[in-house]
């Protein structure tokens, strides 16, 4: 931890070019099957009656695809990335420890997503995985978090950064969820299928309790970790508030946790615990427009980057969403809102919000800015296709939700409509034929933002080809 | 007092005190749960799934039904009537997990047991578009293709009574018996009735009566979904507690 050794750290970018070309290719086949989806919902035709090719199979690949396989390899690849350069030391652990978490996350990867195909699934949204590749998980995740925690622990600076402090939050709590939402009991040791030790309610709480801190650890305060790291790296800006990050920091690992309930409003969970679920998720509002506030600020003084720098551009923006999303996160969460936006498309629309304009953005602005160091080029191939994926992301990110909230708020007020004869106004079929145009709009915008992905990989694939170096 | 900036200088200390933070909502919001009479009220009627409605769980938990259908009537006027009587935490307590899903691209499903017959359900599951033209829900005709599995269901019922599901032991040792006779019209059901009760459907769902298909088990389960509980003896004014199951 001597400051005084002045001898250049090696840093260990091998393993991390491994998990920027899973991210990106994850992306690829994650939003691919995400359109693919979109398509089925307008078109119903496409499901073809085969079974592995209908959209309730499909649509857990797809929401795995993009939060764990791309979410999770570009965490992966930038927590590696940060912590090693943040702490001036070298990634802890062998190279085959580094081998085995990269292929066996792949393979946790490929398990989980041909049970989808097959059918082996928990039926536990964005937990489906049997208790066979969760187990798998389990220990992957146990060696992630030893090499990042023993990283941190060599390290040369006498200070943690703050961006280290939000992947060390995401790495631990997500273990947690995952460990606890996931306790059942495997019907034969030689078999796939398994029950949950919690049913009715409390599976339901315990679930929802998951699922909105997977939102709130694994796809916030990870890529917070990010937000961090990259943003003033590429402002060539110190971070806004050192004051306001750890306020940031606490606030929103304390208050995240209880937020869940607010999926359950109305429903036969008790009455007490939506409450909660509902005032913190309103009081989240705070800590994370903080974060917000400390991303875009960092921008103080060098705003004119934003004109030449697509790559800040994507960074920048994301934050935006981020601030956009939580800010109609907590609005959802009150009940009255809740009571006619729940089970429509506006949460879908709310989700990618978060998902496409906050956890993608800003994963692809770190990757941009990662590629032509890891590779050892000067720079990107082109930053022309990078402002070109920059506008094809924004246009489809921008029908993509738009599509959504007038089909949510829509269709979410045709369930409630009355006549004059005090009868329900229209049938439920009725409200489906009224999503059509809407859910046409929503693939379009899709199909332009897995463009742009496929825009981002052909400049990554030329950029290391390059002789550039 | 603990300054900021020993936390920074210390992984151990920024780790524990993590743990501790993060831990907290969700104790103050689960743990009681398993605790409170009030969680799960006392209701007449609620049963286990025979084997065979279990056996058709499973098929719509496979098929990712769960994305597109919910099965939880809020407490809402318009969802009461659209729907039927708002779902009771009771009337899931027998799920592992839980279904009530969190999108309704198809219509809410808590109550629509009794509600259409076999036939349109057979013909809807085939392919919707033949009974309701502007559908959007995938065909599934290899449902009517594939025998049920049913040689294994006693595991699961083993298992589910580990988990508080009330199987007894005569329940366990008839089951695939329980599951052929309930699929067919032919076959003496007073067996199954007395260990399940009278209200359970006997009868050949899929109008096929030369195998239990997969098809007989899903209608089968579809067709018990909501009808549990008899709400004319259910006062929500006054609700009886019940000892939660450990």
């Amino acid at each position: 931890m001597s400051s005084a050794n002045s001898v250049p750290v090696s840093y260990n970018y091998s393993i991390i070019k491994l998990f920027t070309i899973a991210a990106t290719f994850w992306a690829i086949v994650g939003l691919g099957v995400g359109v693919y989806i979109a398509l089925e919902l307008a078109f119903p035709f496409l499901n073809f009656d085969v079974e592995w090719m209908s959209f309730g199979r499909l649509r857990p690949l797809h929401t795995s695809a993009v939060i764990f396989a791309f979410g999770g390899n570009a965490l992966f690849a930038t927590s590696f990335f940060v912590v090693q350069r943040t702490c001036q030391a070298k990634l802890w652990g062998s190279n085959r420890l580094q081998k085995i978490i990269f292929w066996g996350y792949q393979l946790f990867i490929v398990m989980a997503a041909y049970g989808y195909l097959t059918g082996i699934t928990q039926a536990k949204e964005y937990a489906e995985p049997e208790w066979y590749a969760d187990l798998l998980l389990t220990i992957i995740w146990v060696m992630y978090f030893i090499v990042f925690i023993m990283t941190i622990k060599h390290r040369r600076e006498p200070h943690i950064y703050v961006a280290n402090w939000f992947y060390l939050a995401f790495i631990v709590t997500v273990a947690i969820l995952h460990i606890v939402n996931n306790l059942s009991i495997p019907l034969r040791l030689d078999g796939t299928a398994s029950y949950p030790i919690f049913g009715g309610v409390q599976s339901a709480m315990i679930q929802w309790w998951y699922g909105h801190n997977a939102v709130g650890f694994f796809l916030t305060a990870g890529f917070i970790g990010i937000m961090y790291y990259f943003v003033p790296k590429r402002a060539q800006r110190p971070v806004y508030s050192y004051r306001l990050s750890i306020l940031h920091f606490w606030s929103l690992i304390f208050i995240y946790i209880w937020a869940g309930p607010h999926h359950l409003h109305y429903t036969s969970l008790p009455d007490w615990v939506q409450t909660l679920g509902m005032t913190f998720s309103i009081m989240l509002w705070m800590p994370s427009w903080g974060g917000m506030i400390n991303g875009i600020m960092t921008l103080s003084g060098a705003w004119d980057k934003l004109r030449t720098d697509p790559v800040l551009r994507f960074l920048i923006t994301a934050v935006a969403f981020y601030g956009m999303s939580t800010f109609e996160g907590p609005l959802m969460s009150i009940r009255a809102v809740n009571s006619l936006s729940h089970y429509t498309d506006w949460t879908v629309g709310h989700v990618h919000s978060g998902a496409l304009g906050w956890v993608a953005m800003i994963s692809f602005g770190a990757l941009y800015h990662m590629v032509p160091i890891l590779w050892k080029k000067k720079d990107l191939y082109s930053k022309g296709l990078v402002s070109l994926h920059f506008w094809l992301a924004s246009i489809g990110i921008v029908l993509y939700i738009t599509a959504l909230w007038i089909a949510g708020i829509m269709q979410g007020l045709m369930w409630r409509a009355y006549d004059q004869m005090g009868f329900l106004q229209y049938s439920f079929v009725e409200t489906l034929v009224a999503l059509h145009p809407l859910y046409v709009t929503r693939a379009i915008g899709g199909l332009f933002f897995l463009t742009g992905a496929g825009v981002m990989s052909y400049n990554f694939y030329k950029t290391i080809k390059s002789q550039n170096a | 007092m603990l300054k900021h900036d020993q936390i920074e200088r210390s992984s151990i200390l920024l780790l524990i005190l993590t743990v501790i933070v993060v831990s907290i909502g969700g104790l103050v919001e689960i743990t009681p749960l398993f605790r409170i009479e009030q969680t799960i009220e006392k209701v007449e009627g609620m049963r286990a799934y025979t084997p065979l409605e279990l056996a058709g769980s499973k098929i719509y938990k496979r098929e990712g039904c769960y994305g597109c259908h919910s099965q939880q009537v809020r407490v809402l006027r318009d969802e009461v009537e659209r729907y039927g009587h708002y779902s009771l935490a009771a009337e899931s307590m027998y799920d592992y997990p839980f279904q009530w899903g969190s999108k309704r691209t198809g219509p809410d499903l808590a109550r629509v047991g009794g509600k259409y017959s076999d036939m349109w359900h057979t013909r809807h599951l085939i392919n919707p578009r033949d009974v309701v033209p502007e559908s959007i829900m995938p065909g599934y005709k290899f449902l009517s293709e594939r025998d049920a599995d049913i040689s294994g269901i006693n595991v699961d019922m083993e298992v589910l009574r580990k988990l508080g599901v009330p199987y007894t032991d005569e329940m366990i040792q008839n089951a695939v018996s329980d599951a052929m006779v309930q699929a067919s019209a032919d076959r003496d059901a007073e067996g199954l009735l007395r260990r399940y009760g009278k209200k359970v459907n006997v009868r050949d769902f899929d109008g096929n009566l030369d195998r239990v298909s997969e098809m007989d088990a899903l209608v089968a389960y579809l067709q018990t979904l909501g009808t549990f509980v008899d709400f004319a003896k259910f006062d929500p004014a006054t609700p009886k507690k019940i000892e939660i199951k450990k």
